[in-house]
């Protein structure tokens, strides 16, 4: 059997969870080993547009990144996101908080020919709204994380080569945490949403005494499977850490507001 | 003479996607252009309303490679508006995790990425067969660069243990040794690196525009983390009157911000480094630059990539006395972070990061919510700079093949680094005939 043949895309990110993929440095050559990257534009010129699995960083923005996404869905056989904007909409969904005609404004209009040249006319910067991948085409597994962990992307990879089933956590960052003995960042007077955010990353965060922001997004459903018994210690509910506006969680708000809308 | 229409499309991101467009005809040049397509994310426009505490933690998220420095840029805005004092420690601290982005960012750059175009390879993926143990000795370094930066800032790839006033962890005293003697261990490889790019540099085009170079300048060190803002052109400002020099320009091919200060354009980076701050680097670093036939002020945006690599050698050497002098008194694990006040302010932070100048601005209220911030990031100011150098390039290269044309307008962007997610390794270049 011929091995599968594997392309990388961007969308708006910070191309950081593809460093970090290219950060397993010698580990990276045993996946490599598994696969033909055919396309992968932080490291090579070698382009093909013939693949079986798209790997997709970014947030979905513009039209012409809509139709860029969707062409890639065409393609691919296996669609695949990694980080947090593919997955949420990243940090800069907080963007959708304002029109598109007042973030150009903050950003662009103070600037001699700001005004003038970024009218929708102008496709690069035609109606920009942040998006999760899978608010626009169907994906297949989503890899978490500001940044991702490059190696539970390995891990992930293999097991969709060998057809088992992910081996993404659906219980929180609490759970890691504790394995790793930190002292709980709670106790250190911070606000942690590691109650209700999906493991996976080794507590990475909160073992350096930072709280965690909540990048891998929430666990399926965080008024079942939070962790409980920290909350109660410290007299809060899943309620009151979801009520935070954390930088990652735009996307459930948004979602939040829709429902109410709809209702 | 032939037709040329090159219409090269996502050159990948340049603080995002970029386009290269050179049209000719009957020998004359009907348009040369450098484009960025990049989908805007607005940070300037979102942070308002954040807290203090997380700006450093959403801005780093403007560039995966430069994280590190987008954090300190932050953290120093964030810092000069609340009055905000550091200690000693922290001050070296910061600047050793300076260092370790320069070396990780510099390493990857020259090694991944300029190295196969010497080489007259696609990619470093070709030169794992031919030339193992090179690549080897660039693996081993990156590496080591990251698991510095791992060690200081939590984590290469958006920092997370760096906080207003300081850090929440530090590494201890047996840490830091450590890691000094895997940076003593790595010279000779670190110099044989050097050996490979010097035996290979002649693939560099000989190209001289001469333009203005910008960069931090310090009187008592090879500025990085701290400094006022020079000029090749001579003057020297504090980073507050940055507004001043940066000029930013919205133009329509681009969704990035140009700039210009005296002259059409100017250049940042590790060349304006180099240029400006020649006298303060490290012995090594200047024997290198002798070697490469490097001298102050060169205007072959080419040598960018050289200057990084004696820029390699000043971080490791300056790294080396960094930590000697932390282990003098011991690791401070107890005051690892100034108490301060939040209170009401505008604050500029600027560093200059592997690929140049970088500046933060941020406003606010007296709860510490920002207000109003603005970011001016070094790949845009070197966008003009790239436009101008495209249009005094491309003529000399009318009479030959097209695919020298279109190796050099890519080996051109590639020596400003746009940045590695940003770099050019992907110039999917159309011929249209």
């Amino acid at each position: 059997m011929s091995k599968p043949r594997v392309a990388f895309f961007d969308f708006a990110s910070c191309e950081g969870c593809q460093l970090a993929i290219v950060n397993l440095e010698e580990a990276i050559i045993d996946v490599v080993g598994l696969i033909d990257i055919v396309s992968f534009r932080e490291a090579m010129k070698e382009h093909s547009e013939d693949y079986d699995i798209a790997i997709i960083e970014g947030s979905i923005t513009r039209p012409m990144d809509v139709e860029r996404i969707k062409k890639i869905r065409a393609q691919a056989k296996i669609l695949i996101t990694i980080g947090a904007c593919a997955h949420l909409g990243g940090v800069q969904r907080l963007a959708n908080q304002w029109t598109p005609e007042e973030n150009k404004a903050e950003v662009y209009h103070r600037h001699p020919g700001g005004t003038e040249h970024t009218t929708d006319a102008n496709k690069f910067f035609n109606q920009p709204r942040q998006r999760a991948v899978d608010e626009v085409v169907k994906v297949d597994a989503a890899i978490p994380g500001c940044p991702i962990n490059g190696t539970e992307f390995a891990k992930v990879l293999l097991a969709l080569l060998q057809g088992k089933s992910l081996p993404i956590p659906d219980y929180p960052v609490c759970v890691e945490c504790k394995k790793n003995e930190n002292i709980c960042v709670f106790e250190l007077g911070k606000v942690c949403m590691g109650p209700v955010t999906r493991a996976g990353c080794d507590s990475a965060c909160t073992n350096r005494g930072h709280e965690c922001e909540g990048c891998r997004g929430l666990v399926s459903d965080p008024h079942m499977k939070a962790q409980t018994d920290v909350l109660e210690k410290y007299g809060l509910t899943a309620d009151d850490i979801l009520r935070r506006k954390t930088t990652f969680t735009y996307r459930y708000e948004e979602e939040a507001q829709a429902q109410k809308g709809g209702e | 003479m032939s037709d040329i229409n090159i219409k090269v499309e996502h050159l990948t991101r340049v603080e995002g996607h970029g386009n290269i467009i050179m049209n000719a005809s009957n020998g004359q040049i009907e348009k040369v252009q450098w484009q960025i397509s990049e989908a805007p994310r607005f940070f300037e426009s979102f942070v308002r309303g954040r807290a203090w505490h997380e700006m450093a933690h959403i801005t780093c998220r403007i560039c995966g490679i430069c994280s590190i420095g987008h954090t300190e840029a932050s953290l120093k805005a964030t810092e000069a508006a609340m009055g905000i004092e550091l200690s000693e420690q922290t001050k070296i601290l910061r600047r050793l995790i300076k260092a370790a982005e320069n070396l990780q960012s510099h390493v990857l750059h020259v090694g991944y990425l300029v190295a196969p175009d010497l080489l007259g390879v696609d990619s470093v993926f070709p030169l794992i067969a031919t030339h193992p143990e090179a690549v080897k000795k660039i693996i081993s370094l990156h590496r080591l660069a990251n698991e510095m930066s791992n060690l200081l800032a939590g984590r290469t790839i958006h920092p997370n243990c760096m906080i207003p006033g300081g850090f929440t962890s530090v590494p201890s005293d047996k840490e830091m040794r450590a890691l000094k003697q895997k940076l003593v261990d790595a010279i000779p490889t670190f110099l044989d690196v050097a050996e490979i790019v010097l035996a290979n540099a002649g693939a560099l085009p000989n190209f001289t525009r001469e333009t203005e170079f910008i960069a931090l300048t310090a009187d008592d060190e090879y500025a990085l983390y701290d400094g006022d803002i020079g000029s090749t052109d001579g003057g020297r400002w504090p980073v507050e009157k940055y507004l001043e020099i940066t000029n930013e320009f919205v133009v329509p091919q681009s969704t990035a911000k140009y700039t210009k200060h005296a002259r059409d354009s100017y250049m940042v980076g590790a060349l304006a480094r180099f240029n400006l701050n020649y006298d303060k680097l490290s012995p090594l670093a200047k024997e290198w630059a002798a070697k490469f036939g490097l001298s102050p002020v060169c205007h072959n945006p080419f040598m960018n990539s050289v200057a990084q690599l004696v820029e390699c050698f000043n971080d490791v050497e300056t790294t080396l006395a960094w930590i000697d002098k932390l282990l003098a008194t011991g690791m401070d694990q107890e005051n690892i972070c100034t108490k301060y006040e939040v209170k009401a302010g505008r604050g500029v932070g600027a560093t200059d990061v592997p690929r140049g100048i970088l500046f933060h601005d941020y406003t606010f209220d007296e709860n510490g919510i920002c207000t109003k911030a603005n970011c001016i990031i070094p790949t845009n100011q070197n966008h003009n700079n790239i436009q101008h150098d495209f249009e005094a390039l491309a003529p000399t290269l009318l009479d030959k093949p097209e695919k020298e044309i279109e190796l050099t307008l890519e080996m051109l962007v590639r020596a400003y680094d746009p940045c590695i997610s940003c770099s050019c390794h992907y110039l999917d270049v159309s011929w249209k005939r």
